[in-house]
């Protein structure tokens, strides 16, 4: 289902559509991770990827065209290019272990050692949030100061121009000469 | 919106659930599925839905957006501020047993909560500018095109 | 390498394929689609695919949702997943919303100054004002010899 959402993206013309789409394809990865035993990722995507991003897709799009424009031109070589990495990544996988293996080598390392240190160090019975918060502290840390600086990114490019245009339009020969 | 009566009224009755449930969410991140990240994520949604079914000026009279950009920066300096804390008790950084060092795990308990909260306040902050941001340039819907 | 392709092996990687197949399909939009709206939506679909990828790696046969009970008596019988990849995606996702809304904000931009969101016509645009901006310095240069 997810592939077939993922490929009527692709053929889709218009643009309302596949924002929608792209928020049903939100939708059916966070039951795929619900699936997967990740219930916070589940929680964090239906969350973002159907809430937020949807909105601020039509938000653009309110701003933006509604509809793709037809192009003309052949699309062989995007689709040379996707098709070798593509076989690149599936000759990669297949030196890996096999789906949901406990001896991968993902679960012997790190992992039996959080479960263990979590019930004497921390004993918070949600695992994530433990290791989250405390053991990766520092790289939470860092993910909140990027979420941040985008955020400041994004008021940047909005509203600090809009200001400059009210200036523009205050004294026309100041900026409007050079343009 | 003003004539869409069903979803003014769903919605006031809906934005209290939703703020409830992002504070759930947050301070129950311990024990459930949950943390700061989704309740910042939930929590804005609920500003988000407020402002689309009301008008922007209603949404920007409850949550300025001087207050919005003040809250985003908070949260990073919450969570930076813990680390802190920490360094002028002699821990490391981050190293939450500082904050109650006679029982480390309690402290280790109260750091995670504090540090989630700077999560949240940031998240919630982060989404809320970026909605005025985007809702402030757009031209305002008329009913016909619903 | 051939040998080993069992029924067991397809089945056991079957899901790293599909991810992959989904990774590319977000690849080809982004690369091939010129509307800005549009590769954004397919750097998203990249995105979770490289996410679905992580979580799969997480997940340990039979096991379940690493949360412990309330009172921490944790049965030593029971398999859990791997919450790492958990934590690295639940940040993930949330910083990549935080940058697609940075790109919808680019593109707000690109519309106002360029009046389009298809990249050939900025392109179009871009070398008409750059021919201009060349055609009016070799004026200059001509009118100063």
């Amino acid at each position: 289902m997810l592939v077939i959402t993922a490929l009527a993206v692709v053929r889709t013309r218009s643009l309302f559509a596949v924002v929608t789409l792209s928020g049903v394809f939100s939708l059916l990865s966070a039951l795929l991770f619900v699936t997967l035993d990740a219930v916070d990722v589940a929680f964090t995507e239906a969350a973002v990827g159907a809430g937020i991003s949807t909105v601020l897709m039509l938000g653009t799009l309110a701003l933006t065209s509604r509809s793709e424009r037809s192009e003309k031109k052949t699309q062989i070589v995007p689709l040379l290019t996707v098709v070798v990495a593509g076989a690149a990544m599936v000759y990669g996988t297949l030196d890996m272990p096999n789906f949901g293996s406990p001896d991968a080598p993902a679960q012997t390392h790190v992992g039996p050692e959080y479960f263990e240190r979590i019930p004497k160090e921390i004993d918070v019975p949600n695992a994530v949030t433990a290791i989250l918060a405390s053991y990766r502290g520092f790289d939470t840390l860092g993910e909140t100061a990027v979420v941040f600086t985008a955020g400041i990114g994004v008021l940047m490019l909005m509203s600090g121009l809009g200001r400059r245009r009210k200036e523009d339009e205050d004294d026309p020969d100041q900026e409007g000469g050079s343009t | 919106m003003r004539h869409h009566l069903i979803l003014r009224v769903i919605t006031k009755l809906l934005v209290g659930t939703i703020f409830l449930f992002a504070l759930y969410v947050q301070f129950h991140g311990d024990y459930s599925p949950g943390g700061g990240f989704q309740a910042g994520v939930i929590m804005a949604v609920g500003f988000i839905i407020y402002g689309i079914v009301f008008t922007l000026e209603k949404v920007k009279a409850v949550f300025p957006p001087w207050l919005v950009h003040k809250v985003v920066a908070l949260g990073v300096l919450i969570y930076a501020g813990t680390g802190i804390y920490s360094l002028f008790y002699g821990y490391g950084y981050l190293d939450y047993a500082a904050i109650d060092p006679h029982h480390p795990v309690h402290g280790q308990h109260l750091g995670i909560l504090i540090v989630e909260l700077g999560v949240g306040v940031t998240v919630t902050g982060v989404m809320v500018a970026v909605y005025y941001a985007f809702a402030a340039r757009a031209p305002s819907l008329s009913d016909e095109d619903w | 390498m051939f040998e080993e392709m069992t029924v067991e092996f397809i089945l056991g990687h079957l899901n790293y394929w599909f991810f992959i197949l989904l990774m590319m399909t977000g690849l080809y939009v982004v690369i091939a689609k010129g509307n800005l709206v549009k590769k954004i939506v397919g750097l998203n679909i990249f995105q979770t695919s490289v996410f679905m990828l992580y979580i799969s790696t997480g997940k340990v046969e039979g096991g379940t949702a690493p949360i412990f009970p309330m009172d921490m008596k944790i049965d030593p019988e029971m398999i859990y997943s791997n919450p790492l990849p958990h934590v690295l995606i639940l940040t993930a996702i949330v910083v990549g919303i935080a940058t697609t809304s940075l790109g919808l904000a680019l593109i707000i931009r690109i519309r106002e100054e360029y009046h389009t969101i298809e990249e050939h016509e900025i392109a179009e645009q871009e070398t008409k004002i750059s021919l201009a901006e060349l055609n009016g310095d070799q004026l200059i240069s001509g009118g100063n010899s």
